[in-house]
């Protein structure tokens, strides 16, 4: 019989992320993301491309994790670790995720609203106590973002960190610090393949090119919307694939900050005891999650808890395995 | 592949007899492509016209049913390798596999256990519809026996695995399992299984280490008649059946190829991984070691997601929901019934921590600026939901929030809702937790 396999035209742009000495960082080496030539794990029908397996990353604060359910804070060694921004770091190396995600919290005007000093400040702590390549995200204001990013991204110089994360109201901005520091970009656009493309134009208008930048198309949990994120995805690499390089740039999901939100997460077994035990039904839920979003062709998933890392990444070892 | 009337026309005998009603073969013929009428009609089709036909209407993936009844279940039948592309129709199931060589006292409980697996899911419920007998023990006597105990407990359907066509034959005789599906049948051994499947009615699982292999014992079986089948690859690990589902998938859909147009059976042991994988990716039946009831709360939300239809937006049903445990000092939000604005506002409204009402109206399944633009969110509609679902009798401060995004129908809503307050709201649901956290500190202040 004859074995359909699929002849694609195109490529998945390579992501690079972190920077050793020799690149002028103080990072440990770099992540590579994208390259590929195929659906997800289908490399067996285009072997000569150069494909860099989905990275991991765990994600860490800048404040004490105030909503996350017990359960979550027990994984990580309790209070204790978390209260302790290098301490968690250290916890994030041990757990052994390919990157380190931080949010800065701190700087929310509804939360503490602190100010760019306090936040590059924080980084500056950060660069020192891991050499793990970074991902930075603001507060998720946009507003906000735009007035303490461009003093972190100054900070990330030579460092190769995707930051992020931009949208239509503030890219202009982040984008510009990037093109100057050199970091790469989380572009954000709601679900739509059409304003993500439009992102994806105005920024390499601006000079910043599609190997800076990895998409977001908003995550949503299982159960809570991901067949509407999972079908853009879907969409957006197999135009891609096709040919369109305006959407070649990888992709990057938020699965643990969702995830830890839902019910099903949150629920403890007293509340829920028809959904059984509360910290295998979240670890759970954040693999289901993750392994969705690899399916609908994730490059970097961002991850709360340390056991879904480790079984996300054995699966990821096994789905790409050399023949 | 879908024929058209045209294509249909030219294999008729072309008299205009009328014998089949209609009064030209052409106008017959488009009858025939939108499936108004039958081929049996025409009394002078050739023989040869008839099988070319018949062959070109068969859909290029065969829908396998399963269980009568209330038990029935349909698998495969689907048309397109992404859920975009139109939808996936049969929603995957998950199987649990028990041996034979289990004490009936532990096969009963394990029973008990599926038997009492609902999970409730935007409101439908959800179960365990399948559960899979392994004849470990190889003896016929205990695959019987166990066959038995399950059949007289369990409400779903049993599947029999077995390597001997015998065993599976003598449960088969014994107990009437009705559309079963047996597993599983090799190169070796495909004519005596589906021998026995033939007799009993039942489908066929034809395990394979690749496409090529289970082409070839599929057409070899195909050959014989029988045509009630599901692939079951048989791989080192998930990138193995991964590539199986994926090209089996596309052999049939885009290569027209007959013999891999099957539903597909996955088994994924206890790793809830490769179960998610093979949901996403053409498993149809996922056979699972275990019935761990919070893998199969993910799961079972998996398979619904990837099997809704994504040309309609998902609607939540318009009813008055209650977010936490509510009570009458609670607040009282409003919104509309499109899913996707249901599901960022309720988790944000549990992550505040505050109880709440939460009105969502008939709204046709749009966003809040859609529904307002449409005026399918408008002071009429919310008045409507707030009398139907009695949010007076239910607080005792009469006081609503409405979307940030809906503020210009505030003056409108009071008049329409007389002794009512209308507050505005946050414009994203991101800014519900510190809104309600004030809103409620606002309410205590002024008491």
């Amino acid at each position: 019989m004859e074995i359909p396999r699929e002849k694609w035209s195109s490529k998945i742009a390579v992501c690079e992320i972190g920077a050793a000495a020799e690149k002028g960082g103080t990072r440990a080496g770099t992540v590579k993301i994208g390259g590929h030539g195929t659906l997800p794990f289908l490399d067996f029908e285009n072997e000569a491309v150069e494909v860099h397996k989905p990275a991991m990353a765990l994600e860490i604060f800048d404040v004490y994790p105030e909503n996350w359910p017990e359960v979550l804070i027990q994984a990580w060694g309790g209070k204790e670790t978390l209260s302790d921004p290098v301490k968690w770091v250290k916890q994030a190396e041990e757990f052994g995720p390919e990157l380190l995600c931080v949010r800065l919290v701190s700087p929310d005007p509804d939360g503490h609203n602190s100010g760019a000093s306090a936040a590059s400040a924080f980084i500056r702590e950060i660069l020192k106590n891991t050499r793990l390549p970074l991902i930075i995200t603001g507060c998720g204001n946009n507003q906000k973002d735009m007035e303490i990013m461009p003093e972190v991204i100054e900070v990330l110089k030579g460092e190769n960190a995707l930051v992020g994360i931009a949208v239509k109201e503030n890219f202009k901005t982040l984008a510009a610090c990037c093109i100057s520091s050199g970091c790469s970009l989380i572009a954000e656009s709601p679900i739509d393949i059409n304003l993500a493309k439009q992102l994806n134009i105005l920024l390499t208008d601006m000079r910043l090119p599609i190997e800076k930048i990895v998409m977001h198309h908003s995550t949503g949990a299982l159960g809570y919307g991901i067949e509407y994120t999972y079908s853009v995805m879907e969409r957006v690499r197999l135009a891609a694939l096709s040919g369109d390089k305006m959407m070649s740039a990888p992709m990057i999901n938020f699965v643990g900050q969702e995830v830890w939100k839902s019910k099903e997460a949150k629920a403890t077994y007293e509340e829920m005891p028809k959904w059984g035990e509360q910290a295998k039904r979240a670890v759970d839920m954040e693999v289901v999650t993750g392994i969705t979003y690899l399916q609908a062709g994730s490059d970097i998933l961002v991850l709360n808890h340390p056991e879904a890392l480790k079984i996300i990444q054995r699966k990821i070892n096994e789905l790409v395995r050399d023949i | 592949m879908a024929v058209t009337g045209l294509d249909i026309y030219k294999l008729l005998p072309k008299t205009n007899c009328k014998k089949c009603g209609f009064t030209t073969c052409l106008s017959f013929a488009m009858a025939l492509a939108q499936k108004k009428t039958s081929l049996d009609k025409c009394p002078d089709i050739t023989a040869s016209a008839k099988a070319a036909l018949d062959s070109a209407a068969c859909p290029p993936m065969a829908t396998i049913t399963v269980g009568a009844g209330d038990r029935k279940l349909e698998f495969g039948g689907e048309t397109v390798l992404f859920r975009h592309d139109k939808t996936f129709f049969h929603m995957a199931e998950l199987a649990i596999l028990l041996s034979d060589n289990t004490s009936e006292t532990e096969l009963e409980q394990k029973i008990a256990e599926i038997e009492k697996t609902g999970i409730e899911r935007v409101g439908r419920q959800f179960r365990i519809n399948i559960v899979i007998l392994d004849n470990e023990s190889k003896a016929a006597g205990v695959f019987l026996k166990a066959a038995k105990l399950i059949k007289s407990k369990y409400s779903g359907n049993l599947f029999l695995k077995s390597a001997s066509p015998a065993n599976l034959e003598s449960v088969l005789a014994g107990e009437k399992l009705e559309k079963t599906v047996i597993l599983s049948a090799g190169e070796n051994n495909y004519a005596e299984f589906a021998g026995v499947a033939q007799k009993y009615g039942a489908a066929l699982a034809v395990a394979a280490e690749s496409v090529e292999k289970a082409s070839e014992i599929t057409t070899k079986i195909m050959a014989s008649g029988f045509n009630n089948i599901f692939l079951f690859p048989q791989g080192r690990d998930m990138r193995d059946i991964l590539h199986f589902n994926t090209l089996a998938r596309r052999a049939c859909l885009k290569k027209n190829n007959r013999s891999l147009g099957f539903p597909v059976m996955n088994y994924t042991g206890s790793d809830i991984s490769d179960a998610a994988t093979a949901i996403c990716k053409y498993g149809s039946i996922i056979v699972l070691d275990s019935m761990q009831i919070e893998q199969v709360l993910s799961l079972v939300t998996l398979a619904l997601n990837i099997y809704t239809d994504p040309q309609k937006p998902i609607m939540m049903e318009p009813k008055l929901y209650e977010v936490g445990k509510p009570g009458p000092e609670s607040p009282v939000l409003v919104t509309t019934n499109f899913s996707l604005t249901y599901f960022m506002v309720q988790p944000e409204i549990e992550n505040s921590r505050i109880p709440a009402w939460l009105i969502i109206t008939d709204s046709d399944g749009m966003s809040v600026l859609t529904a307002w633009a449409a005026d399918k969110f408008n002071p009429e509609i919310i008045k409507k939901a707030v009398e139907k679902y009695e949010v007076a009798g239910k607080v005792t401060k009469k006081k609503i929030i409405i979307p940030g995004y809906a503020a210009v129908m505030k003056g409108k809503l009071e008049e329409e809702l007389p002794g009512w307050e209308i507050v505005v709201g946050p414009r994203e649901a991101a800014g519900i937790p510190k809104y309600l956290k004030a809103y409620m500190a606002g309410q205590s202040a002024s008491l």
